[in-house]
């Protein structure tokens, strides 16, 4: 009881101070190199250095939170986290529910896929596996091939591997390292060109953290430093 | 953790296997298997408690409460769990929030609804967007453990609904030939004695609570199973030091013994309370025990 009565009263306290606002980052941790959880499962990545620049340049205190890639946007409209920034490419029909600022990376292609020894696969007829809400499941949705949709990026690559799917279409900068390290699978040549590149997503309602995030890329884009993270974590082309 | 782990990738065998079970990433696993214990140690008797109150209302006597009660039990036993949890929590963190707004900030103007968006003004957010971290997990947790008590409360009224309907008339008659005043009867007669007919059904509800846990991930807690999915994913060595193919499988498969061994347990338990519950009942169980008594 009496911790209790404690609690209250240093909540209480804390709420008096407040409005030093933090500014919840919202994220995947599921998809390197923009995001992932690191051995000791904390969140690291690009965008985590990016983040946290952004933030130190907006002069903003930020909180990183994981969150299913799936309820990703609604969690963020009803307010539990401020920001996406989650790799998330910016589209028209995602700017429809929520805003972006502008891009931090380069429209990157994405690449398929496939099982070493399958280069000859023709990808207008194949089944194709994709992450759900994507812009690669839309793409190939629209391109007419057989799709199958999986909820987190793992799964896809599995797909190809169990046959399940003849090939997977996802960013080429993700694809990459594992197509290097995996010597039963292979890049196809083909590129598809999908997508304005990469932002952060945030609250339509939220158009002042919206400016100050934009200009924290701007400056960033400005003297280059975005250029350096870009290649250090090989996300596609610089600026 | 072990200081012989700072160059992973030069170790082998049982070391490595060391170090690899010990990365902090590990640690939030185990961690998680607490999480998941606790929600079901609080959310077990409060879901309980719920279902008593709301079998009590069901059979009162007083019509509102009773319909009160059984609307509770009709409704929530047939909404899809699934559905029920991604509705009904943004329900109510958007309702506390709300309630909160019309009190903190009365004076505040513009709609709380913009178009897809829901806010408030920062003094009623809950917890408060200065709040660290381990307060939203705690706000989440509880969120959590109210949503399971209020569907698990309503499967449980209706177990111990039925249940009170069970026990044999004849011991409320006497209990009323004694001179015991309806109350009287209904917590010294009916209550004790009705346990032994809610048994196999609050026992059902407790393995469904079990393997239900896995839900938490909608509500945003890190649950055993997604950190199973999470670290037993491939990794590449760009990213980790200890890269590996896709293991989860074993992953899985650590999660199915522990599982498997929990509900064994519980059914160990179930077990012996039956017995307990089953002595000097007019049941066949009892009588089993009477016989084997004398």
């Amino acid at each position: 009881m009496k911790n209790l009565i404690l609690t209250t009263a240093a909540l209480a306290l804390t709420a008096g101070f407040a409005m030093a606002d933090t500014v919840r980052l919202g994220t995947e941790g599921a998809y390197p190199p923009f995001n992932f959880l690191n051995d000791a499962g904390e969140i690291d990545g690009f965008e985590r250095e990016l983040g946290d620049e952004l933030c130190a340049r907006a002069e903003l205190t930020c909180e990183w939170v994981t969150n299913d890639w799936d309820s990703i946007i609604p969690n963020l409209v009803s307010g539990n986290y401020d920001v996406i920034i989650a790799g998330m490419s910016i589209t028209p029909e995602r700017d429809e529910v929520i805003d972006f600022t502008q891009n931090y990376t380069q429209p990157d292609p994405s690449a398929y896929m496939v099982l070493t020894g399958n280069e000859g696969l023709d990808v207008t007829g194949a089944v194709i596996a994709a992450q759900t809400n994507t812009i690669q499941a839309g793409f190939v949705a629209e391109m007419g091939a057989p799709l199958v949709e999986f909820a987190t990026p793992d799964e896809t690559i599995s797909a190809v591997r169990t046959g399940e799917a003849d090939a997977v279409l996802a960013d080429k900068s993700y694809l990459a390292p594992i197509a290097e390290e995996n010597a039963d699978l292979t890049l196809l040549e083909r590129d598809e060109l999908i997508g304005g590149g990469v932002g952060m997503g945030l609250r339509e309602s939220d158009g002042e953290l919206r400016e100050k995030f934009d200009a924290a890329i701007q400056s960033m884009k400005d003297d280059g430093s975005l250029n350096t993270l870009i290649e250090k974590w090989e996300v596609g082309e610089t600026f | 953790m072990f200081s012989y782990c700072t160059d992973p990738a030069a170790l082998s065998g049982l070391t490595w296997l060391s170090c690899y079970l010990t990365t902090g990433k590990h640690m939030a696993l185990y961690w998680s298997f607490g999480t998941v214990l606790t929600l079901l140690a609080i959310t077990a008797p409060t879901a309980l408690a719920l279902g008593f109150a709301g079998a009590s209302a069901a059979r009162s006597r007083i019509r509102p409460l009773s319909w009160l009660g059984k609307f509770y039990i009709a409704i929530v036993r047939g909404v899809p769990d699934i559905a029920f949890f991604l509705f009904f929590v943004i329900a109510l963190d958007q309702g506390i929030e709300y309630l909160r707004h019309k009190v903190k900030c009365p004076d505040w103007s513009e709609p709380i609804r913009q178009g897809n968006d829901f806010v408030v003004c920062s003094a009623a957010k809950m917890p408060l967007s200065t709040a660290s971290q381990w307060q939203h997990d705690v706000y989440g947790f509880a969120l959590a453990v109210v949503t399971f008590a209020i569907v698990f409360g309503a499967f449980a009224a209706n177990v111990l609904f039925g249940a009170m309907r069970a026990v044999p008339h004849a011991q409320i008659e006497t209990a009323e030939a004694y001179g015991m005043s309806p109350r009287q009867a209904y917590w010294r007669v009916l209550v004790p004695q009705m346990w032994i007919y809610a048994l196999p059904g609050l026992g059902n509800l407790w393995m469904v609570l079990i393997k239900a846990t896995p839900l938490l991930f909608l509500l945003g807690i890190s649950d055993i199973v997604y950190w199973a999915r999470e670290l037993g994913g491939a990794k590449t060595a760009r990213f980790t030091d200890y890269p590996h193919p896709d293991w989860r499988m074993w992953y899985f498969l650590a999660l199915l013994v522990f599982y498997l061994g929990f509900t064994k347990l519980s059914e160990m338990v179930l077990e012996r309370l039956t017995r307990r519950l089953s002595h000097g009942q007019a049941t066949a169980g009892g009588e089993a025990l009477r016989k084997a008594a004398t």
